[in-house]
């Protein structure tokens, strides 16, 4: 006889013990992330620059469209940047505050990254999932959409969209969203068919699961690992594209604004010596896209199983 | 070979189809018609300028002539904004352009690259290969409509060497400064690319092989190291190729060298579709066929591929 028996309580609380002591993938490559300088200061530093987009309009006493006429007669004197006056990025070309511009390029800048790459994540992930897992003549014509789609000039369609149905933050949107998921999709295919032949999914087959519960249940989480890491380094992409068009002048529209079209006014009164309207916004577009560039690559190296 | 070959001509061919089709329909449903002016012109007139451009027919006739044009006489049909010029002799004034700084740009983007990419990966961990992996993160990140700003401020503003923008016939002081913006992020990526593969074959073992016969190092790396190591390289050349012909928007725009991109910019802004349309057109059906080539070439070099 056992002099005092375990309730199966205890031992499932030692079994809960176990497993945090445990190492799961993502917390092993969680650990590798963490050792890597580059892509944590990066992390960090994009947390900043997030805070900076959201509340940074907060600590300015000016409005991101206000004109401010007692400075604007003489902006390269009048206008330069001063702790004083409130306007801490000076003024840009038009006599508006550039601080609280910044702060509204930079939030529509990352938010087209991030919606961009959203999309991509979304539909890119399931097209991939499902021509993989179907495979046959469901995959090849699927598979001969995503190739013919990504020959074309998405960068000219996206502008032709833009002129013919009117500048707008939702056409740009739609534009970006057309040609963002494609790469994704390719990528989570070719992942799919690896992870399709694994014998848990043989397992759901088996055991009669649908084919499109196995797709969400038991593949779309599998490619998770490299969904994050090119959704991660899609992001910066996509700023720098939005920020193409906008730079040309065919974005976001007045009084919106993008890190592109402050850029783009930057240099283009670049001949008055004004030099600050170019550098703080070129600062902050540099920092997003290093810092995105640097945690994608932390990421890539912490998930990717042949470095292991 | 051949099926090959027919097999990337049967996705080539369709995509084509697509993005005509596709540009075609989107200028359908744009809002108001290319004559429809402020004053509104009498139905007669209206009747008779659309069947002078034919668009009174219906549309599937009108998609089939607009192809068929193209096809056979290289035409893209009338400039809606400018009466007197078509949308041909836009771009065959805009594209030599374009391409004259798009090919030097690609002359520079892969010498400079390859060689500090060799360079990087036989002096592996010196200064030098920091030096090139600095600098190609640096330059990656940095797009050309950065760049070309910055060049101006140092060589035009600065130093006074060369003219911020024009293009003067295409005298080498006004192509310097377009070719520099536009090459140096392929540079980067060139050079990055080249020093990873250039790094893996050195450490193989017919390198090895080839130090213990007592060969001298630059023969090792110019005979034996140089052909694999290139593989990867070229296999990014030929998108890289294109994107430089095609995607110079900026740089045609930022130093008003006249170039394709400007005049794309220009019609997006007056709302021209139809040289809008030509010049996408254009640009699609170069980056399938330039990548169509490049395909044929890759599995020509490398004899493992098979199709």
């Amino acid at each position: 006889m056992l002099t005092s028996r375990t309730s199966p309580d205890q031992i499932l609380d030692a079994a809960h013990r176990a497993e945090i002591k445990g190492r799961s993938l993502w917390r092993d490559a969680m650990t590798r992330f963490a050792r890597n300088r580059a892509a944590l200061v990066s992390l960090i530093v994009l947390m900043l620059v997030f805070v900076f987009a959201i509340f940074g309009g907060y600590i300015s006493p000016h409005q991101p469209d206000y004109v401010d006429f007692m400075l604007r007669g003489n902006i390269k004197e009048l206008g330069v940047p001063s702790l004083e006056n409130g306007h801490y990025f000076g003024l840009e070309k038009e006599g508006r505050d550039l601080y609280t511009r910044v702060v509204q390029g930079t939030r529509i800048s990352i938010m087209v990254g991030v919606i961009g790459s959203l999309v991509a994540v979304v539909v890119g992930t399931l097209y991939g999932a499902i021509s993989g897992y179907f495979g046959g003549k469901v995959d090849s014509i699927m598979m001969r959409i995503v190739d013919i789609l990504i020959a074309i000039p998405f960068m000219f369609v996206i502008i032709l969209l833009l002129v013919i149905f009117g500048r707008s933050m939702i056409m740009l949107f739609v534009g970006i969203g057309l040609m963002s998921w494609l790469n994704m999709a390719r990528i989570a295919r070719g992942q799919t068919l690896t992870i399709k032949n694994k014998e848990y999914v043989e397992a759901a087959i088996a055991s009669g699961v649908k084919p499109i519960v196995i797709i969400l249940r038991h593949i779309v989480p599998n490619l998770a690992g490299i969904v994050v890491v090119y959704a991660t380094l899609l992001v910066p992409e996509l700023i720098i594209t939005e920020s193409f068009i906008s730079f040309l002048g065919l974005g976001v529209q007045e009084p919106m604004t993008s890190l592109g079209a402050l850029i783009s006014d930057g240099a283009s009164q670049l001949n008055y010596g004004t030099t600050w309207m170019l550098i703080f916004p070129l600062f902050f577009f540099l920092i997003t896209l290093y810092a995105f560039f640097f945690v994608g690559d932390g990421l890539r190296d912490a998930l990717d199983p042949k470095d292991r | 070979m051949f099926a090959f070959i027919l097999r990337r001509l049967a996705v080539a061919v369709p995509t084509i189809l697509v993005l005509v089709v596709l540009s075609y329909i989107l200028m359908f449903a744009a809002p108001g018609g290319p004559f429809n002016a402020e004053r509104p012109l009498p139905p007669q007139v209206l009747a008779n300028i659309e069947a002078r451009y034919g668009l009174d027919q219906p549309y599937w006739k009108q998609i089939f002539n607009y192809i068929w044009k193209i096809v056979t006489e290289f035409d893209f049909g009338p400039s809606f904004k400018y009466r007197d010029r078509t949308v041909s002799q836009i771009i065959g004034q805009g594209f030599p352009v374009t391409f004259v700084y798009g090919f030097w740009s690609f002359v520079v983007a892969v010498v400079a690259g390859i060689s500090l990419g060799v360079a990087a990966a036989v002096k592996h961990n010196s200064w030098l290969d920091y030096f090139a992996v600095g600098l190609s993160i640096g330059a990656q990140s940095l797009p050309n409509f950065v760049m070309a700003p910055i060049l101006v401020i140092v060589f035009t503003l600065w130093l006074q060497w060369l003219p911020g923008g024009g293009w003067n016939g295409g005298q080498w002081q006004y192509v310097v400064l377009p070719v520099i913006a536009l090459s140096t992020s392929y540079m980067a990526s060139i050079a990055r690319i080249t020093r990873s593969s250039m790094l893996e074959v050195l450490n193989a073992g017919f390198i090895r092989t080839a130090r213990a016969k007592g060969l001298p190092m630059s023969r090792i790396i110019w005979k034996h190291a140089m052909k694999p190591a290139m593989l990867p390289v070229l296999s990014y050349l030929g998108p890289a190729f294109v994107l430089m012909i095609t995607g110079s928007v900026v740089v045609d725009v930022y130093f008003s060298t006249g170039g394709i991109g400007q005049f794309f910019v220009n019609a997006a802004f007056n709302r021209d579709y139809s040289v809008m349309m030509g010049v996408t057109i254009l640009m699609g059906v170069l980056t399938i066929v330039f990548n169509l080539i490049v395909d044929l070439l890759y599995a020509w070099i490398d004899p493992k591929i098979r199709y």
